[in-house]
């Protein structure tokens, strides 16, 4: 069947901000969806919370709306603009959970709206447990014994009967949030609680627990025709037990004979006809590693962070196609567009072996627990390909970016064999590395196996590396040896460590194609991995396809993590449209599944292999390229500018020089001077005694961080010589290579701004200005655009440092300058010569296509030829406020108080004409609710009780009953307040706060109480148990003051003005001041 | 794992140079490349591949060693094996031997550590082509080897592989008989029948049509097997009879090819053939489209059918060639994939109901 002829204008729905579970495979799930549907000529209209997607930007819909994602919201955009259908499988559990309501509700009939991709009953034949269950059981598809329970009591008594070890599974989740495993009722309790109160609909699933069976999945897309196909298989590393957004997990599935994996290919098919899904699905099955026995665990209807791996794993567009299906065609009309000429029903023969590495955030998170089970922890992941699965675990070893270049763990050669041996039994991130000790050391495979169940196909896998390690050490270097520790994935970097010897020779790596069909047709897009193979793919494309451009490689930012979020894909994927737009060929390298720039049809080749020096020689090699742009793609990209200058390559833009000289603390130093821009005062330093010293010259308090960060990696602000020696610990732990940095801090109002500079010019999109006060790092505070509270006389000196720093700097492109306004002066903090996380919102609300600029700047353009005069740009009528997005109830036992390290996961933006609305359409979108009566615990330290009085007033006035701990109640009754003091979880006796919180009578928490990360104290208890409790915890009191003036406002969801952003105005270009 | 080193030379002189696994020494046939990422044992015993060298694109073989289930004949037909890498330490439940322990024991001379998507590249391009694999020095007896190569030709196929006796098999409660043509069939297109409840009659490919009628089946299921279709000359007359005879019928792969002969159609051969799982195929008469297992290097042209005597019914939506006819002068129908699987997918195993319910409703 053709594209429907009753469909014109679709409205589909995003997943709103990045949180563990719902990340950015849902950007480039959305994009692709969103351009499948222009193509065929139907008018978008967009919703989606989160600025930083490309998805939102303007190119991808017709209409967009950067909108908070609920209900009345949706409802509103849809009577607005009438949209005859709604697109409900491509945005996540957000959108699809969104356009469900809106089904049964009958809103959607009401309105004439279609609803595509999926039906209600499908959703729930597949999310609600029960159903599902029922649904399987009919149609002969083995389930594992499990029951919805609805109170912990039923829970409890169902355990007893399929006895524990239990799985607790919440419905309808993110990420399974809220479940775990159960070994008794203790456990169970307190799993079961916290799960039912997650679960929007108040259920969770009890389940035997079936861990150490093999995990296996299986993409399914299937039609209107009944037509269904499984576009790839995967395998967990881990078996079941583990998250698989938390897996290493391989495609194909690699120890299935053909009999059980047709029968689960078959199972999977069934499952599918039957929920008559329309478009994608993700189908997960446990497997009896002994037998033909097997479960269904999860089906997944709609498209997901499998269907965006098992896609970039077999370069079959999966979003693509379940647009299309969506849209009325069938998988027969669809083109392969990898192939260009066989069609979409068919299933990709692959030729190679996929590794997926997941990237977790401990690294950040000291104090977490770091534990895996049913509950996803990962912030993102990395994918590597390879001809074989030792190639692909060594590529996504090094991808991960936690200085690894192999499976060795610094810290785990210290241990002893007994301890390795019980590390075993611990299921955590650091497993994998673990295993690979236990080998190294002689533990024999099958021990291992008893322990962990992972599969020996994997140990013995992992064993060759370590027989290869070991033969390197022992052996003479041959070439015959080189080459073979080649084709394993080892670096030449590891192979001269490991040998002692020099490398025979250089080898580069040759590439070949992800062609979805195993080279049996031929295949039109230039999608590359590296082998050491001597036919090279890549290079026999270049010659037939020699187009005479100029070739320019844009490096991507690898994988998701706290501190380099989709922002960085954005960039890097704004910045080859512009190369392609002005007649450059633009070539991507990057080895993140989840994301847009890796995209097959994205850039004009594609290389998926990791970021470092050595993989990207060879792509160089090959690719020969004029010019390489490193600015876009975080610190990955940033981290590879020295080598590449060193290595000849030109890079475009800002240069090395540069880019360090407002890195390395002396020459920036040197080069404030020279522009006379003050700056806190601050030391370098290596050593704690150091540390300790120039932290008693500056005088507390003092901020910490290592210099080459980004996301204020480990850093903090130190009260005292304890916290100062608790930071160079942990960071002396964890191998220094650059120095520390110690600030003097100052408290004032943090500005932000984003400058795009030509060598001459500079224009400055925006100024935004943070609410919370310096000290909490910018990725996590709010930040306004345009600045609020500054002076006229603050942004002309900003706006001039600017213009000093960029000159002086000779910034190339884009740059991002934090700023500190303490008692009326400006001080600069920090200076990055590349993009940063604002850029794409900032583009957005101001209209200045600030990434395009800046990569044509490169190509020698310039401001004034594109029209733009130097300074600031001229300010729109819209006031725009980011609010960031948190993921703590994913994160057991992090404090959420914040400071100076990054630690959120993404972000929301709130759009209107006033401050006020567009602070409370950002707060709203970030989750936050606007209550107008409840309870407010307060407990802040003594230097904030001045300021919290007239917060607490406010409060008091508006009729909340407010609690607090002995001190701030004692503090704020002193001056009038009724506060009812509540006693400490470490004061005895009944009714503490820990009981208080649980009690329900809680509304908001504001927490500044005890500074420190470690789990056991009061403030972090106390945090920690608003956060399991989903009670809105506020920690700076700059945020409580604006979530407070705020409520005091008595607006309504329903007041507010919906912002279409192709609408905000284009202002004059020419008014810069 | 054996490190002596093994070569494939192509009949175009290319060398590959790797290691040898299975057994030592030479052996000479049609190099052919094979797609599926699971199922490689079924691969080694389909009788189909006899003659051929095939070629692995997916690298890692071997994962889930080999098990005595998973037979699709009794031996391995096939004159090589080739693969970029085997398992030495494979796991799985059934897993009996490895891989190169099977090949050892079948005498089947394998080839490992080369680069399968060049070589794949290099049939999808030039088409298959003849090649030897050899344990000794290619380079020195290359013009000799080379001049055997050429002159390979794959010959007397079914009359190989097809059963040298007639044999039966029985179920508890049969509602078919069935004779089945052996010109080299898989195992699960017996199993499927039995599971229907079939009593089968296995007879050799040369066994003549009286002597089939003279059993008296509901049905005659015609199997898959290797070669060129042509050149069973005989057993196309005997098909033209069992077609007077008006019998039931239900080919797959040659015995689809061989059905088209005897009806006066013709049949060709492919660039590089379909050898795989993941082979999309159309039924034009409900537009479904269904993934499927194939292994077949020649074809039935689809406008040789004479639109009297039967229609296409299926074809192959990558490129347009005949996957499947029905005939008008007989109840037969006949497809050139594997509705029986093994290895691939089994999403067309409706087709053996529709050969019993053929069967029932001729018998009414």
């Amino acid at each position: 069947m053709p594209l429907r002829t009753d469909i014109k204008k679709v409205l589909v729905i995003g997943s709103g901000p990045i949180v563990i579970g719902q990340a950015a495979e849902f950007d480039y799930a959305g994009t692709q969806a969103c351009r499948a549907l222009k193509e065929e000529g139907l008018e978008v209209v967009l919703v989606n919370s989160n600025p930083a997607t490309i998805m939102t930007d303007k190119a991808m819909a017709d209409k967009i709306y950067i909108e908070p994602l609920n209900l009345d919201i949706v409802k509103r955009i849809i009577e607005i603009e009438k949209p005859d259908s709604i697109l409900s499988t491509l945005g996540g559990q957000t959108g699809l959970t969104l356009s469900m309501q809106l089904a049964k509700e009958g809103f959607l009939e009401s309105h004439g709206v279609k609803l595509l991709g999926a039906n209600p009953e499908t959703i729930d034949k597949a999310e609600d447990r029960q159903i599902f269950k029922d649904t399987m059981l009919s149609i002969g598809e083995p389930c594992i014994p499990s029951k919805v329970v609805e109170t912990v009591e039923d829970a409890l008594s169902y355990a007893e009967e399929i006895f524990y070890p239990v799985i607790v599974r919440p419905a309808f989740t993110l990420g399974g949030s809220g479940g775990g495993i159960a070994h008794n009722p203790e456990e169970l309790h307190e799993i079961a609680e916290n799960g039912l109160r997650l679960s929007p609909i108040t259920q969770v699933l009890i389940e035997k627990n079936i861990s150490g069976w093999k995990e296996i999945e299986f993409e399914v897309i299937r039609d209107s025709h009944a037509n269904i196909i499984t576009v790839c298989s995967m395998e967990n590393f881990d078996p079941v037990g583990v998250h698989t957004g938390d897996s290493i997990v391989v495609a194909p599935a690699v120890t299935l004979s053909d009999k059980e994996y047709q029968m689960l290919r078959s199972a999977a098919l069934n499952i599918v006809q039957a929920l008559e899904v329309e478009g994608g699905c993700n189908c997960q099955f446990a497997l009896h590693p002994d037998s033909f026995e097997y479960a269904v665990i999860e089906v997944n209807p709609r498209v997901s962070r499998s269907s965006a791996l098992a896609s970039k794993a077999t370069g079959y567009p999966i979003a693509k196609v379940a647009t299309k299906i969506a849209v009325g065609y069938t998988l027969d009309e669809i083109v392969n567009a990898v192939t260009g000429n066989t069609f979409a029903c068919f299933e990709p023969a692959i030729d190679y072996i996929v590794v997926k590495f997941p990237r977790w955030p401990f690294d950040k998170f000291v104090y977490a627990n770091r534990t895996l089970g049913t509950q996803m922890k990962a912030t993102g992941e990395v994918m590597a390909i390879g001809t074989s699965f030792e190639q692909a675990m060594m590529k996504a070893v090094r991808s991960i970016e936690l200085k690894l270049d192999t499976f060795n763990l610094p810290k785990l050669q210290m241990l002893n064999d007994s301890d390795v041996v019980r590390l075993l039994k611990r299921c955590d991130d650091e497993r994998v590395f673990v295993v690979y000790e236990a080998l190294k050391r002689g533990i024999e495979l099958a021990k291992i196996h008893n322990i962990t169940k992972i599969d020996k196909w994997f140990l013995a896998k992992l064993q060759n590396l370590v027989k290869m390690e070991r033969k390197l050490v022992k052996k003479e270097l041959t070439p015959e040896l080189y080459l073979e520790a080649k084709k394993m994935g080892f670096l030449d970097k590891t192979i001269v460590r490991l040998s002692g010897e020099d490398a025979p020779e250089k080898r580069f790596a040759s590439y070949k194609m992800v062609d979805t069909c195993a080279a049996e047709f031929k295949a039109e897009t230039p999608y590359f991995y590296s082998t050491f193979d001597e036919e090279n793919e890549a290079a026999e494309f270049l010659q037939e396809h020699d187009s005479g451009k100029k070739k320019i490689i844009v490096f991507g930012s690898g994988p998701i993590r706290i501190g380099q979020g989709i922002e960085f894909d954005y960039c890097s994927v704004h910045c080859v449209w512009a190369l392609k737009e002005e007649g450059y060929e633009a070539i991507i390298v990057n080895n993140n599944p989840e994301t847009v720039s890796t995209d097959f049809d994205t850039s004009d080749r594609l290389y998926f292999d990791p970021l470092t020096p050595e993989d990207v020689d060879s792509i160089i090699e090959t690719e020969k390229p004029w010019g390489a742009i490193v600015q876009f793609g975080g610190q990955t990209a940033i981290g590879l500018t020295k080598h590449l200058e060193e290595s000849g390559v030109h890079i475009l833009g800002t240069s090395a020089k540069s880019i360090d000289e407002a890195e390395d603390r002396e020459s920036f130093d040197e080069l404030l001077q020279r522009c006379e821009i003050p700056r806190p005062e601050g030391k370098t330093v290596f050593q704690l005694d150091e540390a300790l010293k120039a932290a008693k010259n500056l005088g507390y308090p003092v901020l910490l961080r290592p210099s080459y960060v980004l996301g204020g990696q480990n850093m903090i602000i130190a009260y005292s010589d304890a916290d100062v020696e608790e930071y160079m610990n942990i960071i002396l732990a964890s191998g220094i290579e650059n120095p520390v940095l110690i600030d003097k801090y100052m408290m004032g109002i943090e500005v932000e701004v984003d400058a795009i500079c030509d060598g001459t010019d500079y224009l400055i999109p925006g100024i935004m200005e943070h609410i919370e006060r310096a000290g909490i790092h910018s990725g996590d505070s709010i930040s306004v655009y345009p600045a609020q509270r500054l002076t006229e006389e603050n942004k002309k000196t900003i706006v001039e440092y600017t213009g000093r720093l960029a000159r002086e700097l000779h910034v190339i492109g884009l740059m991002n300058i934090q700023y500190v306004v303490h008692n009326g002066e400006v001080y600069v903090i920090e200076v990055n010569p590349r993009s940063s996380r604002t850029v794409p919102y900032i583009s957005k609300v101001t209209n200045v296509p600030m990434v395009d600029l800046a990569t044509k700047i490169m190509l020698g353009a310039t401001l004034k030829g594109m029209g733009y005069e130097t300074g600031v740009h001229p300010v729109g009528d819209y006031v725009a406020v980011k609010v960031p997005v948190f993921s703590f109830e994913k994160l057991h036992s992090v404090d959420t108080m914040l400071g100076p390290e990054m630690k959120s996961t993404g972000e929301v933006l709130g759009i209107a004409k006033s401050f006020d609305e567009a602070l409370y359409k950002g707060l709203i979108a970030a989750g936050y609710q606007i209550k107008h009566e409840g309870g407010v615990l307060i407990s802040v330290r003594d230097k904030d009780k001045e300021e919290i009085f007239s917060i607490a007033k406010k409060l008091e006035k508006m009729g909340f009953k407010l609690y607090g701990t002995k001190g701030t109640a004692a503090y704020l009754n002193n001056y009038g307040l009724h506060v009812e003091p509540v006693n400490k979880i470490s004061e005895p006796g009944k009714n503490n706060i820990l009981d208080l919180l649980e009690s329900g009578k809680v509304d908001y928490v504001i927490s500044t109480s005890t500074k420190g990360r470690q789990p056991a104290r009061e403030g972090v208890r106390i945090r920690r148990k608003a956060v399991e409790r989903s009670i809105a915890c506020l920690t700076a009191i700059d945020t409580a003051k604006v979530l407070v003036d705020c409520i005091s406002m008595n607006k309504s969801i329903q007041d507010v003005e919906l912002v279409d952003i192709t609408q905000i105005q284009i202002s004059d270009r020419n008014h810069g001041i | 794992m054996s490190e002596q080193k093994a070569y494939l030379l192509l009949a175009n002189g290319q060398v590959f140079e790797g290691k040898s696994f299975g057994v030592t020494g030479t052996t000479i046939g049609e190099v052919v490349f094979a797609t599926g990422m699971t199922g490689y044992q079924e691969t080694l015993t389909d009788p189909s591949y006899y003659g051929q060298i095939a070629v692995q694109t997916f690298p890692l073989n071997g994962n889930y060693g080999t098990n005595s289930d998973d037979f699709e004949s009794p031996q391995c037909w096939m004159k090589g094996y080739i693969v970029r890498e085997w398992c030495e330490v494979p796991s799985n439940f059934r897993c009996e031997k490895t891989i190169d322990e099977f090949l050892k024991e079948q005498h089947v001379i394998g080839l490992y550590g080369v680069d399968t998507r060049q070589l794949t590249r290099i049939i999808r391009e030039c088409g298959v082509m003849n090649g030897a694999i050899t344990t000794e020095d290619v380079y020195a007896k290359k013009e000799e080897l080379l001049a055997q190569i050429q002159a390979y030709e794959i010959k007397d196929a079914v009359k190989t592989v097809t059963t040298k006796e007639i044999k039966r098999y029985t179920v508890e409660n049969p509602e078919h008989e069935v004779v089945m043509m052996d010109f080299g069939y898989k195992a699960h297109i017996l199993r499927h029948l039995l599971n229907r409840n079939c009593n089968v009659t296995v007879v050799p490919a040369h066994t003549t049509a009286e002597e089939i009628l003279a059993i008296n089946p509901d049905g005659v299921m015609l199997t898959n097997g290797p070669g060129n279709p042509e050149e069973n000359t005989e057993v196309i007359e005997t098909l033209k009879k069992l077609i007077a005879a008006k019998m039931p019928m239900f080919g797959i792969c040659l015995g689809h090819q061989l059905t088209a002969l005897a009806n006066g159609g013709k049949t060709m051969k492919l660039k590089y053939g379909h050898r795989g799982g993941n082979q999309p195929v159309k039924d034009l008469n409900t537009g479904r489209v269904y993934v499927t297992s194939q292994n077949h290097g020649y074809a039935v042209v689809g406008d040789s059918i004479n639109p009297a005597v039967g229609k296409m019914s299926h074809w192959n939506v990558n490129d347009n060639t005949c996957e499947g006819v029905e005939y008008y002068n007989a109840p037969v129908y006949t497809v050139q994939f594997h509705p029986e699987a093994c290895g691939g997918p089994r999403d067309t195993s409706y087709l053996f109901d529709r050969f019993m319910t053929m069967m029932r409703k001729e018998g009414e």
